[in-house]
């Protein structure tokens, strides 16, 4: 169900300009990796590129290799929805379907691509999805209510529900947790540690704090400056970033002396 | 900058404030609050604007006294002495304040008379041809001069009616509506989702924006050519005949077509663009295909804008009268057929009746269906308009519910 990502010479442009280069990296599967680093460094286009959700903008493109167990997603072959199929994403504002029901926004991976299920079919995937994204027991009386009803963290909860129904092997969460207050965070965080179980989570956050609580392995990404290509700068088990870091400047974005 | 050099608590304070607050201090309460000072009891206004009504009544009576210049005396009138008060009483800013609020107030009734004006002159004239029994039911077949002159002189009822009028205005609308929503739909879904910013995508908004500006008549005489070359090569028929074949309902349709595309185009395109991002993205990020993701996401989004949109196109359309009629000519009968025979819409029946009244020497039964059917027409415009506002109401993405 999880799969490991090995990203190798990763270089990610957007039309002429090179934003993020050299990436070398190993993601295991069934635990947490945290991307930290300042604004503008490249962590969410980095993000975006490990399911192929970066080539949707005009101009962008990937160069390099980004094996899904073994599997190269940029193979001239592979068809992009495929992958997103495989590597889910949940992004930094919630964003429910405004047309759709709670039920239907859970429902969405397969109803948007036309699939026909039974009711019970449907309905053991709708409750399975919102109890395993905490989210059940505050909606299972409105199921039939639109979802952009619900306060900003249940919508984010939701639409993690709505990306775990389609049972990905790879979850990326692009700052899931920076439009809502500290007791939606919360519920988010408690909700990562659980998915760890069964899935290969990614998280882009600004909050070091989270990366710490949540994360196994932290990857800290840095800029030169304005203009240069974004790099990965250190990458080891979150406590040895936080703790002992091998990079200065690692140590002086961790301990909050720059950035 | 030139204000007072210290500012007056009013000039301080916020334009919303005042009013309320006043209230007990110009009905003589000893105790003023250091807030309201400055500034002017709240029921003032409708002093003043009683008394210039007065005032400019009573000018007007001296001139011999009509509306218009009962109108325009009355507004100088309130606007100069609200001026002044405000300025006297408490200071420039304010007067300058409430001088653009009076300005911008008048601007708007004047901007609401022509409506208001067309709408009672119509209703007035309109309401005794409308009200008589079988006027939307029956067609003109078989009412003749004759039959107009007893009515005028004897005062037997005016026959006949708009029933073949309303069905050909019905049908071609419809089939101009049915042109062109696909063909304008899709042109912006190719601008929106697929084009990238390239010459083509260029080249069509420049032609969209160009079509938007055609005359009518031109739109007429394009739909007649096509549809006479269209005839002339698929079935043989040449010469003069061409003109009279190629004068169908269906003409009429693709001449309303021409038109109502570039609306359509032009409101389907600003609707599908505030449909936001992050939601094509979600589709995507769910393994969605694009072509999906627009069919299931992106147009049930944008579909309140989009049908009230075309709504309007069609409201806007439905009153054209010079393409319809150089397309679709103009019969007495009723004809349901797009396809076969000439066809009347309401507009041209509406100018027909006024040029070129059934009896010429007794007009009047043919102007009263003509008001009659201008009324039926502004009738059916407010409908429509009211129905695209019902349509954006019931299709808005479901916001409440918490």
């Amino acid at each position: 169900m999880s799969k490991r990502v090995d990203v190798i010479d990763l270089n990610v442009y957007y039309g002429d300009f090179l934003a993020v280069e050299g990436i070398n990296m190993s993601i295991d599967a069934q635990a947490v990796t945290a991307f930290i680093g300042p604004s503008g460094c490249g962590k969410t286009t980095f993000l975006r590129s490990l399911n192929r959700m970066h080539e949707v903008l005009p101009g962008a493109r990937v160069k390099g290799q980004l094996l899904l167990d073994g599997e190269d997603i940029y193979d001239p072959g592979v068809d992009p929805v495929t992958v997103r199929t495989q590597v889910g994403m949940v992004f930094q504002r919630p964003n429910p379907f405004p047309t759709m029901t709670i039920r239907e926004n859970v429902l969405a991976g397969y109803k948007l691509n036309g699939a026909r299920l039974s009711k019970s079919e449907s309905e053991e995937i709708v409750e399975t999805s919102l109890r395993s994204a905490n989210l059940w027991n505050e909606v299972k009386d409105r199921l039939d209510r639109p979802g952009s009803g619900l306060s900003g963290g249940q919508q984010q909860r939701l639409c993690i529900a709505r990306t775990i129904a389609v049972k990905p092997d790879v979850i990326l969460m692009d700052e899931p947790c920076s439009a809502l207050d500290p007791i939606s965070t919360l519920a988010i965080e408690d909700l990562i540690g659980e998915l760890q179980q069964d899935y290969t989570v990614i998280i882009v956050t600004h909050n070091m704090q989270q990366a710490a609580r949540v994360s196994q392995k932290t990857a800290f990404f840095n800029i030169a400056g304005t203009g240069k290509p974004g790099k990965l700068i250190e990458y080891s088990d979150t406590t040895a970033i936080f703790n002992t870091p091998q990079e200065k400047s690692t140590e002086d974005y961790v301990s909050g002396r720059f950035g | 900058m030139t204000q007072t050099p210290t500012p007056t608590p009013a000039s301080v304070q916020g334009p919303s404030g005042a009013p309320g607050l006043s209230e007990p201090t110009s009905n003589g309460v000893p105790r003023r609050s250091s807030l309201t000072q400055n500034t002017l009891p709240s029921w003032l206004w409708i002093v003043m604007l009683g008394g210039s009504v007065i005032l400019g009544a009573a000018l007007s009576a001296l001139l011999g006294f009509n509306l218009a210049t009962f109108f325009i005396f009355t507004a100088v009138i309130y606007v100069i002495s609200s001026y002044i008060v405000t300025r006297t009483r408490v200071n420039r800013r304010r007067a300058t304040d409430g001088l653009w609020t009076n300005l911008v107030y008048l601007a708007f009734l004047i901007a609401l008379m022509p409506l208001v004006s067309v709408i009672w002159s119509v209703a007035s004239v309109g309401i005794p041809g409308l009200m008589t029994p079988g006027f939307m039911v029956s067609d003109m077949q078989g009412i003749t001069g004759l039959v107009d002159q007893a009515s005028q002189t004897e005062g037997a009822p005016v026959l006949g009616g708009i029933a073949h009028a309303l069905i050909g205005s019905l049908l071609i609308t419809l089939a101009a509506t049915a042109i062109s929503v696909p063909i304008g739909l899709l042109a912006s879904i190719y601008l929106v989702e697929y084009a990238k910013g390239g010459p083509l995508s260029r080249a069509i908004t420049f032609f969209v924006d160009v079509m938007t500006g055609i005359p009518s008549i031109v739109a007429g005489l394009f739909a007649g050519a096509a549809m006479a070359w269209f005839l002339s090569v698929f079935s043989g028929v040449t010469g003069l005949l061409t003109t009279q074949r190629s004068t169908l309902g269906i003409t009429a349709a693709i001449a309303l077509s021409v038109l109502m595309v570039p609306v359509v185009v032009r409101t389907t395109e600003e609707m599908l663009r505030v449909v936001p991002n992050e939601l094509r993205e979600a589709s995507y990020a769910l393994g969605v295909r694009k072509w999906r993701t627009i069919l299931k996401v992106v147009l049930p989004t944008a579909i309140s804008g989009i049908a009230s949109g075309v709504t309007l196109a069609i409201a806007r359309v439905i009153g054209e009268t010079a393409p319809i009629l150089v397309t679709a000519g103009f019969v007495v009968n009723t004809n349901w057929n797009l396809f076969q025979g000439w066809m009347t819409a309401l507009p041209v029946y509406i100018f027909r009746q006024f040029q070129n009244p059934t009896s010429p020497n007794f007009s009047d039964p043919s102007e009263q269906r003509a008001w009659a059917a201008a009324l039926v027409l502004i009738l059916i415009v407010m409908g429509l308009n009211l129905f695209a506002r019902l349509i954006a109401k019931l299709f808005a993405p479901k916001q409440a519910g918490r």
